[in-house]
This record gives C-alpha cells, structure tokens and sequence, in this order.
C-alpha cells in the first residue's frame, strides 16, 4: 500500500505542471470569446459576454476571408506532405531495412546525416534554387521541399526491421506476389502503428516550419497560419483591431491539431519513442 | 543467396525519396556552399551588378561580424540553460508517471502534450500576451518585473520553448520507461531499493539512449532558434534583426545579399553538424565504461 502522503507530493508537483500547461491554452480560450473592449478590462482568466462567434464572423471575414485561405493551405501543405512523404520514407526505410544490396549503408548514412542538417538552414538555398527556375512564391516552393523527411526513413527502417518477419516476405513471394504489392498488402499493415508516428512527427515538422514560407512567399495568397498570423501580428502596433483577430486566429489554428492529438491518442501515446530505444 | 536482386522493385521503393532528397537537401547544401564563394560586383556605383569568384571573401566577413558572433553566443548560453531545465522537468514528469504513485496518467499525459500542438509562432504570440504588462493575467507579477526587457527577454523566450516541448520530450522519456522489463525491477525490490533509488540507478540509465537523443534535437533546435525571436520583435525592442543566428540569415538575405547570407547559413549549419556530432561522440565514450 502506498500512503496518501507518499502520493500528494506527486500529485502535487502533476497538479502545478498541469496549471503551467493548460492555464495559457485556457486564457487564450477566454481571450477569443471576448469584445475588443472588454479584453482589456475583464477578468483575463474568466469569460465576460460571450462573443466567441462575433470574433469568429470578423476573423472569417476579414480581407475577403484570408484567414480560412490561410487554414486551408496549412492543411494541404502539412496534411498533403505528411501524408505523401511518409509513404516515401516508408518505401525507402523498408528497402533499407528488408533488402541487402551495394551501396545500402552508404544511402542509409547519407540519410541519417540529413538528420543532422536542420531544416533552417537549407531555406535559403531552396530560395535560391527555386528563384533560378522563377517558381519561388508558388504553392510547389513550400510543398516540395517538405515531402523530404529523413529522420522519418529512418524510423522506417527500425520499425521494417523490428515488425517485418523475413519469413512472411518469404512466403509471400512463395505465393506468387510481387515486391511492390506485398509492400502495400502485408508490410504496411505490420508497420502501420509506425506509419502513423511517422505521420505524426512529419506532420508537426512541417506545420511548425516557419522559415521556408517566410523565405519563399511573399503572395499572402499562399500563406500558411502561422505566417499568416505572424504578418497580423507585426502589424497590430499600426492596426489595434487586428489584436483580437491574432487571438481568435491563434486558437481557431491549434484545433485541428489538437483534434489530430486526440484521435490519434493510442498511437503517439506509447509508440512515439519506440525509435529512440533501439 | 541465390534469388535474383528484385532490382526493379528495389528503384521503385529507394528512388521516389531519393530523387527528392537529392532535390530537396544535398542540393541545396552544394548549392549554399558554391554561393557562399561568390561575390557581387559593380563597375562604377551605378554599373550593372554581376556575381564572380570571390574565395573566401564572404566568410571572411561572417567571421568579422560581431553581432552574428554574438547571436551565436546568446543561443549557446540559451541552450546551456533552457535544455537541462527542459529535459529535467520532462525525466521528473516521466519518471512520476512510470512510478505508479500518480493517478490519472492518461489525463496527465495529454495535458502535458497538449503543448506541443501549438506551432511556435502561435506559442510565442499568446505567451508575448501574457508577458505584457498591462494585458496579462498575471499584471501583478508582468508590472513589477518587465519580462520583455533587454536582460530577461531571453529567458522570457526560453520559457516559450520550454512549454512547448517539456511534453513531447517526456513523452518520449516515458516510452522508453515502458520498455524496460518488469524482472529488471523484481531484483531492485528484492535489494530493497526504494522508489528514489531505483528511479536513479535503474531506470535513469536504461533510458539515457533516449535521454542522449531528445538532447541532440534539442541542440539542433536552439540553435535554429527563429519564430520566438521573429515574434518578440514586435513585443520587445531589446530583440533586434542579429537576435539569433537564423533571424541574421534571414535579414541578411532580405537586403537582399544572398552570398552573405548563404556563408551564415553554410557556417550555421556545420556549427549545428559539429555539436550535435561531439555530444553523441562525448555520450558515446561515456557508456563504453
């Protein structure tokens, strides 16, 4: 038996990391559901009259609803590349994993060593790239290069290695099936616990990148949330109204990944560090 | 073996990503490097500007830029700080959950991760509210000491970083606390060992490959340090266009000279290759023992 007192510290240090945590999520709730006057002179932390869905109504109709233009775009970008490049470092981590040829740990070390590389620091080179062949300021100049996902492929290749029997490729070959096909009919669905963690961590990669799009854009057409936010938010000294729509903006664009967290609990909850074990 | 090679399925699988990595990372790090070796020249002040071979000239002028040097000294005393704290709360976190002393793990587990869904741009607005004197929940406290000044704004940041990643990193932590095996423990509890004793001789070291990893992002991440700074610069006056080195490159390349700001982002980056490198040689040498 454990004593009620061995356990209040405990719970007392979860409790005060939990206010720590959720405390600025809450007052942002609360902030978004104010009028502009009464944000100012209200209780921060507790609603006063309810006018989420006034916000909500200028936030979408604001410059002929950037602001959704904005959502949407995040959600191709960062939905789109997620999900096409963790089918690519899939591929590629399985063939790492499940087939021995020439040059295998080269491709592989090459691969982890872009691991290494932060992200930042080739922005500026694939603005110039992209500028050699005019196509910076377009859709492809963010998308593109965010396909790329090297620490995903190696993950992949843990995860070929620890849940794919040779056995079972074996038999499949055995039977007749194709290299490609028993990829996508058996081995995906082996490894697709990982798949989703692979998604996962892709998927937040790319809607925290910040740097690229900053770069690369200049269209506010083309603009994903958070630079879009961004750009409001340089200009509220000169543009007081834009205050309250930063604030609604701000919640409205961490909902659909909280909504992503959530549905996706059992997968992230144990799984997200089975690649940092082995 | 006497298969043949699946040679055709092999390219299917390996080429599609490796066509975009080539694309998409080593060219671009062969594309910075032969940039940052060039130089624009003008004939006459107002002649037309043209690029040629310029040696090292444009490293020659990172390595004089003393704000750059600067920036690069503010995010290493930033790291040096920010990331034991960060990855201490997340071991503690993770370690309370793994001990069975804490009810309501679930819950625990996602508010703490909750967090990390908030892109940085997004975590460093609302917080650069919060810091605010006059609009904070917590004026008492943000009217007295004035978290967005010259000397606290650093760590005003380090705390934005700190709560969006303390989860995620203890999540990771926690993970690989499930993976130890039971047995592992029945000799511990047999010794004797108490909960305190057991977490420090057992489960702390069973879980330092993950520990060693989490570290090195976390390298990687203050080093690149961006949206925070970008953001505070329109809280705060102290965080100027120099803050961080990545907010120089972007500055630089925004005059627009792109040469320059090719050679910060080609030293940046091998700063970022050589520390991460050297920590995990250092940790390595450390578990031969």
């Amino acid at each position: 038996m454990i004593s009620p007192l061995k356990r209040s510290l405990p719970m007392l240090v979860m409790g005060a990391c939990t206010l720590y945590f959720l405390v600025p999520i809450w007052w942002l709730l609360v902030a978004a559901s104010k009028s502009r006057s009464q944000f100012s002179n209200t209780d921060p932390l507790w609603f006063a009259d309810f006018s989420l869905f006034d916000n909500l109504n200028e936030l979408f109709s604001y410059r002929d609803g950037v602001f959704l233009r904005w959502m949407l775009n995040s959600v191709v970008y960062t939905g789109g590349a997620a999900l096409l490049g963790t089918v690519l470092a899939a591929m590629c981590g399985y063939a790492l994993a499940k087939y021995r040829f020439p040059g295998r740990e080269a491709i592989f070390n090459v691969v982890l060593s872009g691991v290494l590389v932060p992200a930042t620091a080739l922005a500026l080179p694939l603005f110039l790239i992209f500028s050699q062949f005019n196509a910076t300021n377009t859709f492809w100049s963010v998308f593109l290069p965010s396909l790329v996902n090297p620490f995903g492929v190696y993950l992949a290749r843990i995860y070929a290695t620890a849940s794919v029997p040779d056995e079972l490729l074996e038999a499949a070959r055995l039977d007749g099936s194709g290299e490609v096909r028993t990829f996508f009919t058996v081995s995906t669905k082996l490894m697709f616990p990982a798949l989703v963690t692979i998604f996962l961590f892709h998927f937040v990669a790319v809607w925290n990148n910040f740097l690229l799009p900053l770069i690369m854009l200049g269209n506010e057409r083309l603009f994903p949330v958070t630079l879009g936010l961004y750009s409001w938010n340089t200009q509220v000294n000169q543009i007081p109204e834009l205050r309250m729509l930063v604030l609604t903006g701000a919640l409205v664009s961490i909902i659909p990944l909280v909504i992503a967290f959530l549905l996706l609990q059992r997968f992230w909850r144990n799984g997200l560090g089975s690649g940092a074990i082995k | 073996m006497t298969r043949k090679r699946p040679v055709g399925a092999l390219l299917f699988f390996i080429l599609p990503f490796g066509l975009l990595f080539a694309a998409f990372y080593l060219a671009p790090i062969a594309y910075a490097i032969k940039q940052s070796l060039y130089k624009v020249e003008r004939t006459g002040t107002f002649g037309p500007a043209r690029e040629v071979f310029g040696g090292l000239a444009q490293y020659e002028r990172v390595f004089a830029d003393g704000p750059f040097w600067e920036s690069i000294g503010r995010v290493l005393l930033f790291g040096v700080v920010q990331v034991p704290v960060m990855l201490g709360l997340a071991l503690v976190l993770a370690l309370l959950l793994d001990s069975g002393l804490v009810k309501g793990r679930r819950f625990f587990r996602l508010a703490f991760f909750v967090p990390y869904a908030v892109p940085g741009v997004v975590a460093a607005i609302m917080w650069g509210f919060l810091y605010s004197p006059n609009l904070s929940p917590f004026s008492s406290v943000t009217s007295a000491v004035d978290l967005l000044s010259a000397d606290l704004v650093l760590w005003a940041m380090a705390n934005v970083v700190t709560w969006v990643y303390v989860g995620y990193n203890m999540l990771i932590i926690y993970s690989s606390l499930l993976a130890i095996p039971q047995e592992v423990y029945e000799a511990a509890k047999i010794d004797g060992a108490g909960a305190i004793r057991t977490a420090w001789s057992i489960k702390i070291p069973l879980v330092m490959p993950a520990i060693v990893l989490t570290t090195v992002f976390s390298i990687i991440g203050t080093l690149q340090l961006l949206a925070e700074p970008a953001v505070f610069r329109t809280f705060s006056s102290a965080v100027t266009s120099a803050y961080t080195p990545n907010l120089t490159v972007y500055s630089t390349s925004s005059i627009p000279n792109f040469n320059l700001a090719a050679a910060f982002s080609v030293v940046l980056a091998l700063a970022t290759c050589v520390l991460s490198f050297a920590f995990l040689k250092v940790t390595q040498r450390g578990g031969d023992k």
